[in-house]
């Protein structure tokens, strides 16, 4: 073969090679790790602490529960009456959110916290908080498949959801998330920012 | 002024927005078949219908129900002839009949969206609905009678 055709061939091989390297960085984002600009996985993964603490609190994950019944309270038992999911996250029947929970929360101790959108993630993504190791809330979290079909962006922009937002207006007897909401939003961009590494466990 | 309709009759009153929807309708309307049991969306004695959903009037501002479609006890039928009072009534489900308001007006909200509920799904509609006399499983019953006389009646 001539040598100008095998440097030819050469090159059109490490370019499929170069690209199918981008598509494999590109799908990777549904394995759960982004391979954005700037990569540090130590940094990634600290940041990711924090936004751990914050999600695994009860005014986080009392609305991600395992089952199909909100929890309730600081100590995250089953919300009293026992109210169920739902297809679409917003109850069902005679039990639908909004049918106590109103826009705004009531006045005095433990009434029930208002949001114009109250609602668990619906039955077909569940979006599961409750029980989660680090390693498997990071990896659902950044998987389009398993995060409400969120992309890098929106993850992103996340943070500053009304819902996500009311964990730090939580109304009269219940503690807030053990960071406060600036530093939360740092925490998560800084993960996401850094590539969205897993932690190891 | 808030405009309000229920029962399909008009309303307009001056009213503080964030007065509690029972307490326009028992105070200052007089429809006191609604009852208050907690005040705190607990118990579910304050049920009413807006837009055919089974709120709990004791926590829902009356601004809510501005301009919406409110019904209570009174209004459920203009003959006492719902499906869901004739099964009360055959199966005698009420003992002091102090939640019986807000059990009826859930089992009406029940039925409307599932015409032929299993017990599981009676239970699930209906735990919500507290009974200090605990005429649950006459309640069960009466919600499986009330889907018959519905379904008779097309
Ligand atoms: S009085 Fe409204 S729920 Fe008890
Ligand atoms: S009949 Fe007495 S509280 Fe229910």
């Amino acid at each position: 073969m001539p040598k100008k055709s095998m440097t030819l061939i050469t090159g059109f091989v490490s370019l499929v090679a170069l690209m199918s390297f981008a598509l494999k960085n590109e799908a990777d984002f549904t394995k759960g790790t982004i391979h954005s600009a700037k990569k540090d996985s130590i940094e990634s993964v600290k940041a990711f602490k924090d936004v751990y603490k914050v999600l695994m609190s009860p005014r986080c994950m009392n609305c991600h529960p395992a089952g199909d019944t909100p929890l309730q309270g600081d100590d995250s038992h089953p919300h009293s009456m026992l109210p169920q999911r739902g297809k679409d996250g917003k109850g069902i029947y005679t039990m639908k959110c909004a049918n106590c929970h109103q826009a705004t929360n009531l006045a005095g101790l433990n009434m029930p916290p208002g949001h114009p959108d109250w609602h668990l993630p619906p039955a077909d993504m569940k979006m599961v908080f409750e029980g989660k190791t680090p390693q498997e809330l990071a990896k659902q979290l950044v998987n389009p498949n398993t995060n409400g079909n969120k992309t890098l962006k929106q993850l992103l922009e996340h943070a500053d959801d009304g819902l996500v937002k009311a964990g730090w207006n939580p109304g009269e007897g219940r503690t807030l998330p053990p960071i406060s909401h600036a530093a939360f939003k740092k925490a998560w961009i800084t993960w996401i920012e850094n590539g969205a590494f897993a932690p190891s466990k | 002024m808030i405009s309000l309709t229920i029962n399909n009759k008009p309303y307009q009153l001056d009213i503080d927005p964030n007065t509690p929807l029972l307490w326009v309708l028992r105070d200052h309307l007089d429809l006191v078949g609604t009852k208050f049991g907690c005040g705190l969306a607990q118990c579910g004695a304050c049920t009413v219908h807006l837009n055919g959903e089974a709120i709990r009037s004791c926590v829902t501002k009356v601004s809510r129900a501005e301009g919406q479609k409110v019904v209570t006890i009174e209004g459920l039928s203009d003959t006492g002839e719902h499906p869901v009072q004739k099964a009360w009534l055959e199966l005698d489900v009420a003992q002091c009949g102090y939640c019986q308001t807000g059990q009826i007006m859930s089992a009406a909200v029940l039925l409307n969206q599932n015409k032929n509920p299993t017990d599981k799904d009676i239970d699930a509609a209906m735990s919500g609905n507290i009974c200090r006399c605990g005429t649950y499983l006459r309640i069960r019953e009466a919600i499986h009678l009330a889907a018959e006389i519905q379904q008779k009646n097309g």
